[in-house]
């Protein structure tokens, strides 16, 4: 019996490196669009009950980075990460499955704040942007989910189709940042 | 000649370049203009027009003739100012706008013809005859007349875009810029401070004054390593702000890599920054002004501050026996500064009567410069005084008409700057841009003292505004010296005097283009292009507008400015469209089968951003058609597997959904059943159609859409519209899934049977009757199954995860193989559709009804929809529209174009008698002739009739058949079997 084998958005792309800023895939396993249909309050307290994080407020995620984490998607949306939806969440919410639908990267190094203000074009240094802030933003020309992890840390969601434009934009940036700290 | 002991150059570090093709050496920190004079190069370009010999006129980025092209072949960069361009080792440098050379040019016969070649000339000359100015006259004037050149070829550098953000952009790092950046960054604000000079600092670096007892170079250096070690602040050198925009956005260019030889791959030459500041402190400084005498364009004839700046900065004097021409003190210092480094001062012409001044070199009051000698070197000047004309000896006159406050950038939103009587200029008007404060020069403090004192009260100012504390500290101690200026803008007499350098505009082409009646300053300036030029007229405007508002004896203030917009100097339009170079132009979108897809050597096309296999060729097939052929075979006769991943799909949940649809689409989907598709068309609130797809009811309250790939955008913003907008109190969730699912068509009459290999259970027509659906499992992963048909045949479209689809997909193909069908591409997909007389966009083209498409009878009567009201109105409603049909060649001629017109057989094909026209067409190899949709008037009730259409571009004329769309199995018993 034949058997259908997955695939990775970036299988074959990443990762990447260039001047210390590393650009790798992402498996961030079940994700599921958490989108209201009825009171925030009923859900947050329904999903902090069934997975442990409440629904996040607009920029920011709910969780802790690595295990299971609410991005906030947009006008009464969230992007439930790490685990399968519980099914007492559908009562307030329309649950739609995305773990295939989009294509999710890291990039962390000392100058990712460089490459990525040459792409986002939103605030993204670390007074301004924590951990844990989320935005629904563009990269480059492609429209994103931009949250940060860490100190040097970004999480970058973009439609699977255009994982191929995500690395080259990047790659690009990362580049050219890198070629800057070579001439000091 | 260089001057010793002067200088911020490096002396220690030589650096070789080449202008012409000539070695020379200069120092790291030298400009190429800087290098040149060093050399004692003193012609460095050719007017516009005239081809007159020209030398450097300035220090700065407001340099009109020193322009130059600079590296060789595809990277060569033309019209850069040698004045701001920083030499490095290797460094290419190429005069311009001269043939055979810059020494001995040609095209200065124009000069002999100056007579003639006034402004308005062209517009006199060429207007007969009227052919001639493409062909000829424009030609032969473009070759003549001009700047660099680009090579042609495709520009091998990159450029990057950028985007900042800060509480306060300061814009100029001179001393007011400095103050200010150092008050504002001390309190802590987020500080953005750009300058466009590789060395921050401004005048600072190019005068001899003292601040708290150090020079002034060495106070700005050490500002600016405070500055640096701040981590609020970034000190952005070489970069320019070149305009002012909405919402405290400001456009600037950072020459990254220009200074430098030999960039790495990657490394790009410019970045365009979008800096977005809460505030801004515009401290961009002063301009000096020429004073317009006859022939006062001759190389070695510069603005006083810029003679200063070569010997201060630069340790360079321009000539060996200097003269001054000035209206103002500040003009006194040349002769000062050069004096006591040693270089002759020759005299100093001074245009007022009341000049205090004990130099031991000549000076004389109330005289003027009228005159100038020399070939392409300065020899001698003219000077005029107490009636009686005097020559003197100099190879370099350093003249001062005053300075212009640099008020651009608070004119970018549509400001008009004050006139300010005492100074003789304009200076920024409060509040032309919002959120924007002005410091220093550029709002008419020309002391030391008064940029460092303005710097701090804007600084104190905008901290204000952040609700942040100035520190305490004393204001640095420096020259307070008074400017003194009497006004002259043009000295009387005959002969050439220039104001516009770059366009060769003269004081007489001002005063003609008053006779001629051009008397707005606007019109003047369009008559006689005075700066209209790159330098944008930094160097003329005033001057000219003085002129002008002399000669019209209306005054300089009701005369008025022209409008200043960005940029402030000359941006690339690679470095403006950085990012979208090659690949940066746009996302690709692949799908899950693209690799397969390639592998095949399938040749994609792009629909949107998405690309798409046009057909799958086989070997031995020569041509397209032949592929295509064989595709459409696969699936009329076997089966056929495509991707139509592409199609936008959104899944709609909630108590309201169903009433959603039936708000949306002209039809009925609350009563459609569970596990259940339907056709569905949208309408806008217009009337016409928007799109078109299908509705799969999973459960009660769960649908998913699809639409076509062209309109998933647009329909989902039509769904959030009509959602938040029209019927915010409804409960319904939105989601695209376009991306989540990989789904692929399999179509034609064993399509049941290549499906039933791979799904976990089998399905037969009971099961799965025609507009069926449900999840099913797929070789153990779950999936979904759709029966719906694009062809006519029976068909289904199955869908996986997203995952899964390049693995799905070979699977499919591979016993599509098996069983005599293949992968088909976009070319068969339309030929099976045309032949079935389903509508793309070719045909819901934004201005075609349902009524139209013949569809008209699927609006529902029973409830409302969007757009119905409006489709309803009669001349909507017309029999006699162009409506939709199919065609068949009948004649001679059997092949058929997608835009062409129909006309009535025998008739002219004019436009008055088009009937109608064509959207779509397609070699049918079922029929094995061209079949093809479009629209014609009364279209249904002319089946049958013969009628011409005609392709005025591809030159056809084809007879043809109107009949039904529908050309395979109307009965639709295919699609049901």
């Amino acid at each position: 019996m034949a058997e259908l084998k997955a695939r990775m958005p970036c299988e074959g792309l990443l990762p990447l490196t260039f001047g210390g800023v590393n650009l790798d895939e992402a498996d961030l396993g079940v994700m599921t669009s958490v989108v209201l249909l009825g009171e925030e309050a009923a859900l947050s307290s329904a999903l902090s009950d069934a997975h442990g994080v409440g629904f996040p407020k607009a920029n920011r995620t709910s969780g802790k980075g690595g295990g299971v984490r609410c991005i906030w998607f947009g006008q009464r949306q969230a992007m439930l990460v790490g685990t399968a939806p519980a099914d007492a969440l559908q009562e307030h919410a329309a649950l739609v499955d995305q773990s295939d639908g989009w294509c999710a990267v890291t990039v962390e190094g000392e100058d990712v704040e460089q490459v990525l203000e040459r792409l986002v074009p939103i605030d993204v240094r670390r007074m301004h942007f924590k951990r844990g802030y989320t935005a629904r933003t563009q990269v480059g020309h492609m429209s994103a989910s931009v949250t940060r992890t860490g100190p040097r840390a970004f999480l970058i969601l973009v439609f699977r189709s255009m994982a191929a434009s995500l690395v080259h934009e990047l790659g690009q940036a990362m580049r050219a940042v890198a070629s800057r700290r070579g001439e000091g | 000649m260089r001057i010793r002991g002067k200088g911020l150059v490096d002396r220690s570090d030589t650096v070789t370049f080449r202008f012409d093709g000539r070695s020379y050496d200069g120092f790291a920190g030298d400009t190429v203009a800087s290098a040149l004079l060093a050399n004692g190069v003193r012609l460095m370009g050719r007017s516009f027009k005239y081809h007159r010999p020209r030398g450097v006129l300035t220090a700065g980025s407001e340099e009109p003739n020193a322009l130059v092209t600079v590296g060789i072949g595809a990277a060569a960069e033309p019209n850069v100012r040698a004045t701001t361009q920083e030499i490095f080792e290797g460094l290419e440098v190429r005069s311009q706008n001269a043939w055979p050379s810059l020494d001995l040019d040609l095209l200065a016969v124009n000069n002999l013809f100056a007579p003639w070649l006034g402004a308005g000339f062209y517009y006199k000359t060429f207007m007969w005859p009227k052919a001639f100015w493409e062909r000829v006259y424009e030609p032969v004037i473009r070759r003549a007349a001009g700047l660099g050149g680009l090579s042609g070829e495709p520009d091998p550098d990159t450029y990057e875009r950028a985007f900042a953000f800060c509480d306060v952009l300061v814009i100029g790092a001179g001393p007011a810029g400095l103050m200010a950046a150092l008050t504002a960054a001390r309190a802590g604000a987020d500080v953005i401070i750009a300058d466009e000079d590789a060395r921050p600092g401004g005048r600072l670096n190019a005068e001899v004054l003292e601040i708290d007892g150090e020079p002034g170079h060495v106070w700005a250096a050490r500002a600016v390593a405070e500055l640096e070690s701040m981590r609020n602040v970034r000190v952005m050198s070489r970069t320019t702000v070149t305009g002012a925009y909405d919402q405290g956005t400001f456009g600037a260019l950072e020459r990254v890599n220009q200074h430098r030889g030999g960039r790495g791959d990657g490394a790009p030459l410019a970045c365009f920054w979008r800096i977005v500041a809460k505030h801004s402190i515009l401290a961009a400084g002063a301009i000096e002004r020429p004073v317009a005498f006859q022939n006062n364009d001759r190389p070695g004839i510069m603005t006083a501050g810029a003679v200063r700046a070569y010997l201060n900065r630069w340790g360079v004097s321009p000539g060996r026996a200097v003269t001054v021409f000035a209206n103002n003190d500040d003009a006194h210092r040349t002769a000062q500064d050069m004096t006591a480094a040693g270089v002759r001062v020759a005299a100093v012409i001074d245009s007022r009567a009341e000049v205090r001044s004990t130099a031991e070199y000549p000076v004389y009051r109330n005289a003027q410069v009228s005159n100038s000698q020399g070939g392409k070197e300065l020899e001698s000047i003219s000077i005029l005084v107490n009636g009686k004309t005097e020559k003197i000896q100099t190879d370099c006159l350093a003249m001062s008409g005053g300075w212009n406050p640099s008020v651009h950038l608070t004119c970018h939103m549509n400001g008009r700057p004050t006139w300010r009587a005492d100074i003789q200029a304009f200076v920024p008007t409060e509040g032309a841009v919002p959120g924007m404060t002005t410091a220093g020069a550029c709002r008419g403090s020309f002391s030391t003292h008064g940029c460092l004192a303005d710097g701090v009260a804007a600084a104190r100012q905008v901290l204000d505004a952040l609700g942040k504390k100035a520190p305490d500290s004393a204001l640095p101690q420096t020259e307070d010296a008074p400017y003194n200026l009497a006004p002259l803008w043009a000295v009387a007499g005959k002969g050439r005097a220039w104001l516009d350098f770059q366009n060769d505009v003269c004081v007489k082409d001002v005063k003609q283009a008053v006779v001629e009646n051009f008397r707005s300053v606007e019109h003047m300036k369009r008559y006689t292009t005075q700066g209209m030029a790159t330098d944008q007229g930094k160097n003329s405007n005033v001057a000219a507008l003085a002129v002008l508002a002399d000669a019209t004896g209306r005054g300089i203030p009701k005369t008025g400015t022209t409008t200043f917009r960005p940029p402030y100097s000359p941006v690339s339009i690679a470095a403006m469209g950085a990012g979208a170079q090659g690949q940066g132009f746009a996302p690709q979108r692949f799908t899950t089968s693209h690799r397969a897809g390639i592998a095949a050597g399938a040749p994609m096309i792009e629909t949107g951003l998405w690309y798409r296999p046009s057909y799958f060729p086989k070997p031995g097939e020569k041509t397209w058609r032949q592929s295509c052929d064989r595709e459409v075979g696969h699936v009329r006769n076997a089966v056929g597997v495509c991707d139509v991943s592409t199609l936008g799909k959104i899944d709609i949940q909630g108590p309201d959904a169903a009433a959603l649809l039936d708000l949306v689409y002209v039809n009925t989907f609350s009563t459609l059943k569970v596990g259940r598709v339907r056709y569905g068309l949208m309408l806008r609130e217009d009337g016409t159609v928007m799109d078109d797809g299908t509705c799969a009811r999973l459960g009660m309250t769960h649908f998913v859409i699809t639409t076509t790939t062209a309109a998933a955008g647009t329909v989902m913003r039509h769904l959030e519209f009509v959602a938040q907008c029209l019927r915010p109190e409804w409960r319904g969730a939105m989601t695209s899934t376009t991306e989540q699912w990989a789904q692929f068509a399999v179509a034609g009459p064993r399509s049941r049977d290549l499906l039933n290999g791979l799904l976990d259970a089998p399905i037969d027509n009971d099961t799965w009757p025609f507009m069926a659906c449900g999840d099913v499992s797929v070789l153990g992963v779950a999936a979904r199954l759709f029966r719906v048909s694009f062809s006519g045949e029976h068909a289904y479209e199955i869908a996986v995860g997203a995952r899964y689809g390049e693995a799905l997909f070979r699977e499919l193909v591979a016993r599509a193989e098996g069983l005599g069908g293949g992968a088909y591409g976009m070319e068969a997909m339309n030929v099976l559709r045309i032949e079935k007389g389903f509508i793309t966009h070719a045909e819901i083209h934004g201005r075609t009804t349902a009524f139209d498409v013949g569809m008209g009878a699927m609006i529902s009567a029973t409830k409302d929809c969007i757009g119905k009201v409006m489709a309803a109105r009669p001349g909507l409603m017309d029999r006699d529209r162009e409506r939709l049909v199919g065609f068949k060649p009948t004649g001679a001629v059997k092949q058929l174009s997608a835009g062409a017109h129909v006309f009535a057989a025998g008739m002219e094909a004019t436009r008055e008698n088009d009937q109608g026209y064509i959207t779509s067409v397609g070699f049918s190899p079922s029929y094995e002739t061209y079949v093809g949709l479009g629209f014609v008037k009364s279209g249904p009730e002319r089946y049958g009739e013969v009628m011409r259409v005609v392709d005025h571009l591809r030159e056809l004329d084809v007879e043809v058949e109107i009949c039904p769309p529908v050309f395979v199995d109307p009965e639709g018993r295919r699609a049901r079997g």
